[in-house]
């Protein structure tokens, strides 16, 4: 089987693919491929242009810098993640999203570039990155910068990548995850192979006697075109002690901040049900990934 | 068709080089498929659903429906094809995937052989649960994945088993 | 005797190392390759149609239109041809169709050399619609004023209706003290889902056309080939190679009249039509859709005094296996629970959707679902033992159905319930789960009867041919028209072969692939009649190749005919056993033999005029988790009686794959159409939730060997049977867990939720203990998946 591709071209190295993108700027850039060759075939991008960056081994690999910052490379695979030394010590939760992407063959190639930068709110990664205020390394023609990811996406399917520019590493800041615990919680219609219904990302951090919830951050899939933060769930239980009642105020806030709607998939009914449910479930996961006392 | 991009390629497939000449458009798939004629790699939905076509990438399995064939270069792929030994004796996957009747239409089996052949590359214990997270990319409609299970499993625990006698 | 035995399958080694070759494998890579163009609305017809940018397109041989083919309807079910012209199939359908009548309908054809050039080429072709509404829902398309989707057929829609009438209904539900229960029933759209998408390529050999396919059934296509291109049946010679599953899906012309057109417009050269998955989806067939009402009277205890049925199926937009899949759902109540007052009216009605054909079980999961959902309902209504209740109500020792004179010969119903019980603790775990429960997390165990039919006799004809040749070494060639889809027919077929002509079953080489020129007649895989209808010419075909073998051994051994046996291979004296002389002897010298030389070969055909019952239950376990709309089944069990079994490995394997279609026909699988445009959404495998090996627990299988009589090898149909019961079994054990009655399959997750919300359930307070306990489980989950992934 072959794509409908008016011309390829493989980049072997990242300057080369940004100065490729600046020659053909109607070419879109291809990593792993599994959401781009899916829409080529559909007959969506059907005769477009690729740069495929699939080759960069630069931006494969997951580092912990000096002063703590988790480096994973774009092109880093689901696998690859799911599997990682570092990611397992630090934020398994990232982990275990990743590891619930589509299935083996799917987690090989597709990468965690492309899960932020496809601008989808259902992708498992995205709001686990949310949550863990991650921060997005990009490179064009003009050099580098770095984009907090709540200011990444812009709409369904676009966020702020300008055109030449790369996506080469996110990186997730140690205040980010140091004393955090978190967990993912896709909810789909299969135990596998499947696009999340909805997903939900949170992590927490208690008070050293584990009794108060000193922060807490949740992030959805598909509570929104984008993927969202619950602010004002958050914002309701900081300080607050460790007991039902936190927990309940917690699942009952974040529907202020929701906002799902009805497809052929589910109800929106349904859904804003699934991630109040899935708030109180994953904020309890946290806090006894935590070490925490409920009261 | 002038304009067609032409590419050389030269990767390692069951374990001999090859070089081909490949159009860029195709997927590593058709290459296998067309080019190689290595037809137990399969097409069942062309897009990374159900896993017929999977074939081992540097031992991994990866859907070669959605891979491009030029990012094969250098790479070393491994098919169903490249399992039989010179003397046409197989593995004991593939025995076991006889011996449990983890075979109907047989259209789903040489993916789901790879797939199994990685798993159990390891020499890991894992349990049924784990077995069949690391399956669930392989579709199959005829078998109900249970004699499927069985076929990787008992495989898997009679290589622990003859590892263990061996070190002992 | 080889029959019995699990030996492994004929097959298995060419399937395991990828040497077996399917359609595709086989065709030449410089085939020219054909794609449809679907139309985009669902009703209505192509005005006109604007080739001439496509025909531009480089690699484009050829692009044929909805006006540029006979005019000749055809019919496409893979039913037994019959020449009586009131029984035929309905012919409604064109090669391309210019009335289009649901969205996707193939309205051209673009051949060119490669693929790309043609999805380019379709991309260009301007059509011009005139659109009618369209009508989803078959009780909406019976409605006067509803869209007629083939006016020349029919003034309503309603394909056809047939009733069945027992007793007298209105006279019976006057008894005094009887209680009413009513429900209605909801079978979704569902898909075969075959791993191998459809495929099949066509050239021409002088002036015939030869068609290559995946299909289940080569003898019929070639008749459907024919007739639709308006030539003589035997210029169409078509080939069938291993195919990659069918369920029925394949049980009808799908793609071969068209491609075999197609290579006949290039003057003959080589075409090859090979479809995607979402063609597979929209343009192939589906499981019937359908709505039951069911009304039953009953005595207060639980005796079954009157029952009324209304069934109205979906034909989608044409005929197919049309009213015949109805007929059989509708039929299947009054055997399983036969009641002395019964009234039934079923519809076939066309709708612009997806064309309802055969599927594993032909009508029998839609039936068996209605059936034994309505016992339930009964029975918690009236507060009675389901358990009980079946075994007072269901069919019998010593029934007789009057029609196919099928007769249940043994106590089967209480057998299978008593094994399937021991297996699954089913008394006791419904005694605990009849205890309240309270908390967010509850169990219920269910269950389910079914009955299903082996063949199509006496509604059609059943007959099958075979041949078999005998080689040098005393092995042999067994050939049948009867096909292998991934089922195992080959390996039964052998086994069979082996015993009855007295060899080992390693001397049988069953010839797998047909090929209309040279395998004699045979019907093909369908109305899982293989086993039992190939039976009868093995059987006879053995015993005549085993007589003109001992004929011919007489020569040699110099003994009567009647004194001498062949047994494993080897020709011995009856009385003793001693060896006379070896087969493989035999066989070399009677060939080569100077004064007499003889091919010793034997062929016949047998028609079968009997019928046969194969029987099952199936007991399903669940778990809910009421605030995540979540069911897991954490046991499932099946016990067949589908008489002696050939092969007892393969008819487990078989089993497995029937309960996994069934489970996903109970929780997961459905075709959604967008009811604006009538559109199917979820024509890919993401969308469409076929169950991966994450969404089953491990399968339970067992059997009862009752001995089916009338059969040479005692056995009866076990291909489809098991997709019959199991998704009703679930949502009867759903129903237990939480007191909702789901009569909608599947039963999703956001069924579960309007469901649970309808019940009140999800505002109910979980006690905090439970609700505790409950993430602990939760938490246990997770780790582990943690671990997993880790
Ligand atoms: C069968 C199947 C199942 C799937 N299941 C899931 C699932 O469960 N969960 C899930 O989240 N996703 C799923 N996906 C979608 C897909 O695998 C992911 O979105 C994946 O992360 C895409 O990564 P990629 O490298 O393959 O992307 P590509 O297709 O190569 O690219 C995706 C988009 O991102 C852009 N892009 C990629 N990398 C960069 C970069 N470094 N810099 C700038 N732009 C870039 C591309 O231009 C394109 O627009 C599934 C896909 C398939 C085919
Ligand atoms: S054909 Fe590649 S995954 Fe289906
Ligand atoms: S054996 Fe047929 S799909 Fe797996």
């Amino acid at each position: 089987m072959k794509y409908d591709i008016k011309k390829l071209y493989e980049a072997g190295s990242l300057d080369e693919a940004i100065s490729l993108l600046e020659e053909h700027p109607e070419a879109k850039i291809i990593a792993g491929g599994s959401d781009i060759l899916i829409s080529v075939r559909a007959g969506e991008l059907a005769g477009c242009t690729l740069v495929s960056i699939y080759g960069l081994d630069d931006l494969r690999g997951v580092t912990l810098e000096t002063d703590g910052t988790i480096r994973i490379g774009s092109l880093t695979s689901f696998s690859n993640i799911a599997r990682n030394e570092i990611i397992n010590k630090y934020i398994p939760y990232l982990g275990e999203a990743a590891g619930s992407v589509g299935g083996p063959q799917v987690r090989n190639i597709g990468t965690i570039g492309g899960n932020t930068c496809n601008g989808v709110t259902s992708a498992d990664t995205a709001s686990t990155l949310l949550a863990l205020d991650a921060i997005l390394e990009v490179k064009g023609k003009d050099g580098y910068r770095s984009i907090p990811i709540k200011d990444w996406y812009i709409k369904s399917k676009l966020v702020d990548l300008k055109p030449t520019e790369v996506q080469t590493s996110i990186l997730i800041p140690k205040e980010s995850y140091e004393g955090y615990f978190g967990n993912y919680y896709k909810y789909s219609m299969r135990h596998a192979m499947d696009i999340a219904t909805c997903g939900c990302s949170v992590n927490v951090k208690l008070s050293a006697d584990k009794k108060t919830v000193e922060d807490v951050r949740i992030a959805y899939g598909v509570a929104g075109p984008v993927p969202l933060r619950a602010t004002t769930a958050e914002a309701a239980v900081k300080g607050r002690a460790v007991d039902l009642d936190m927990l309940e105020l917690f699942s009952e806030k974040v529907k202020d901040d929701i906002n799902p709607r009805t497809s052929w998939r589910a109800s929106k009914e349904f859904r804003t049900h699934l991630m109040t449910e899935l708030a109180r479930r994953c904020l309890t996961e946290s806090i006894r990934r935590s070490g925490g006392i409920f009261q | 068709m002038s304009d067609i991009q032409y590419k050389e390629i030269t990767f390692t497939v069951n374990g001999k080089e090859r070089s081909v000449m490949i159009d860029v458009r195709s997927s590593l798939l058709e290459v296998l498929r067309n080019k190689l004629h290595l037809h137990s790699v399969k097409k069942g939905c062309e897009v990374g659903e159900c896993g017929a076509c999977t074939v081992l990438i540097d031992g991994e399995p990866f859907d070669s429906c959605i891979y491009l064939a030029v990012w094969a270069e250098g790479k070393d792929i491994l098919t169903v094809e490249g399992l039989m030994g010179a003397d046409g004796s197989i593995s004991d996957i593939q025995q076991a995937f006889i011996d449990e009747a983890a075979v109907q239409c047989g259209f789903c089996t040489p993916g789901l052989i790879m797939t199994s052949y990685s798993i159990l590359a390891d020499g890991k214990r894992y349990t049924r649960d784990e077995l069949r997270q690391k399956l669930a990319g392989n579709m199959c409609r005829c078998t109900g994945y249970h004699n499927i299970i069985n076929a990787v499993e008992n495989i898997m625990l009679k290589r622990i088993e003859e590892a263990e006698v061996k070190d002992s | 005797m080889s029959v019995g035995k699990s030996i492994k399958r004929v097959d298995a080694f060419d399937k395991v190392t990828g040497r077996a070759q399917y359609t595709a494998d086989l065709c030449d890579e410089r085939a020219l390759i054909a794609k449809v163009l679907p139309s985009t609305i669902a009703h209505g017809r192509v005005k006109s149609m604007d080739t001439s940018e496509a025909e531009k397109v480089k690699g484009v041989v050829k692009v044929i239109t909805c006006f540029e083919v006979p005019q000749v309807p055809f019919p496409t079910a893979g039913h037994p041809w019959t020449t009586d012209p009131e029984h035929q199939d309905i012919a409604d359908r064109l090669l391309l169709n210019e009335h289009v009548r649901y969205y996707g309908d193939e309205i051209a054809l673009v051949i060119a050399e490669d693929e790309i050039s043609a999805k380019q080429a379709l991309d260009k072709i301007m059509v011009e619609y005139e659109e009618y509404p369209h009508v989803l829902d078959p009780l909406e398309s019976m409605k006067p004023g509803a869209p007629l989707i083939h006016e020349e057929i029919s003034p309503n829609n309603v394909l056809a209706s047939s009733s069945s009438r027992v007793g007298n209904y209105e006279e019976a539900i006057k008894e005094e003290g009887l209680t009413k229960v009513e429900g209605w029933y909801h079978l979704p759209t569902v898909q075969h889902a075959h791993l191998e998408p459809n495929v099949c390529y066509a050239y021409m050999e002088k002036e015939r056309v030869v068609v290559v396919t995946s299909t289940q059934i080569p003898h019929i296509v070639r008749r459907v080939v024919g007739q639709a291109n308006c030539l003589p049946w035997g210029d169409v010679r078509i080939v069938k190679p291993y195919i990659g599953g069918g369920f029925g899906n394949k049980q009808d012309a799908l793609w071969e009249p068209l491609c075999a057109f197609a290579s006949r417009s290039v003057g003959g050269r080589l075409v090859m039509i090979d479809t995607t998955r979402e063609e597979t989806f929209v343009n192939n067939r589906v499981r019937h859709s359908m709505h039951a009402h069911l009304t039953s009277w009953l005595r207060p205890d639980g005796s079954l005094v009157a029952r009324k049925l209304k069934l109205y199926s979906d034909q989608g937009a044409y005929a197919s296996h049309g009213h015949s899949v109805t007929a059989k759902a509708m039929g299947s109540v009054n055997q399983i629970y036969p009641c002395d007052n019964f009234e039934a009216d079923s519809y076939t009605v066309y709708t612009n959707k997806q064309v309802g054909g055969a599927m594993r079980a032909y009508g029998m999961p839609q039936a068996t679902f209605f059936t034994e959902a309505h016992t339930e309902d009964i029975c918690q209504k009236m507060n009675l033992d389901p358990l009980e209740f079946r075994r007072k109500n269901s069919m019998p020792e010593g029934y007789v159905d009057d029609f196919s004179k099928n007769v249940n010969y043994y106590d089967t119903y209480n057998q299978l319930m008593d094994k399937a019980i021991e297996m699954t603790d089913y008394e006791e775990k419904r005694k605990l789960y009849a205890q309240p429960q309270t908390g967010p997390v509850r169990r219920g165990i269910g269950m389910s009867l079914f009955w299903y039919n082996t063949g199509v006799w006496p509604i059609s004809i059943e007959t099958s041919a075979c041949r078999m040749v005998l080689n040098q070494d005393g092995s042999i060639q067994l050939q049948l028209g009867e096909t292998e889809i991934g089922q195992g027919a080959d390996t039964a077929f052998s086994q069979m072969a082996a015993s009855a002509v007295g060899i080992p079953v390693e001397d049988v080489n069953i010839v797998s692939t047909q090929d209309t020129d040279v395998t004699p007649f045979g019907l093909g895989a369908y109305a899982s009649r293989q086993t039992y209808v190939a039976g009868f010419s093995i059987n006879q075909t053995g015993t005549l190749l085993k007589e003109r073998i001992l004929q011919n051994a007489h020569r040699y051994v110099r003994m009567p005919v009647e004194l001498l046996d062949l047994v494993n291979g080897k020709i011995v004296r009856k009385s003793d056993g001693k060896e006379l002389m070896s087969l493989c002897d035999l066989a070399l010298n009677v060939l080569y033999c100077h004064e007499q030389g003889n091919h010793i070969t034997a062929e016949s055909t047998y028609q079968v005029k009997s019928n046969a019952y194969s029987f099952g239950v199936s007991v399903a376990e669940v778990e809910i988790d009421i605030p995540l709309c979540k069911v897991e089944i954490l046991d499932i069990c099946n016990v067949h009686d589908a008489g002696n079994l050939i092969n007892p490995q393969t008819a487990e394997a078989q089993v497995h794959g029937g309960m996994s279609m069934s489970i996903g026909y109970g929780l997961y699988e459905q075709l959604l159409y967008d009811e604006e445009t009538g559109r199917v959404l979820n024509d890919n495998l993401l969308d469409y939730k076929l169950s991966t090996s994450m969404d089953h627990p491990d399968m339970k299988v067992a059997f009862i060997e009752n001995t089916e009589p009338t059969s040479p090898f005692g056995t009866r149909a076990l291909g489809e049977p098991p997709a019959c019961s199991p998704a009703v079994a679930i949502r009867n054990a759903i129903l237990q867990a939480t007191g909702v009655p789901f009569n909608t399959l599947p039963i999703t997750p956001q069924r579960l939720y309007e469901g649970f919300a309808e019940a009140g359930l999800l505002e109910s307070d979980f006690e905090t203990n439970s609700r505790r306990e409950h993430y602990d489980r939760t938490r246990d989950e997770l780790n582990h998946k943690s671990q997993e992934t880790a």
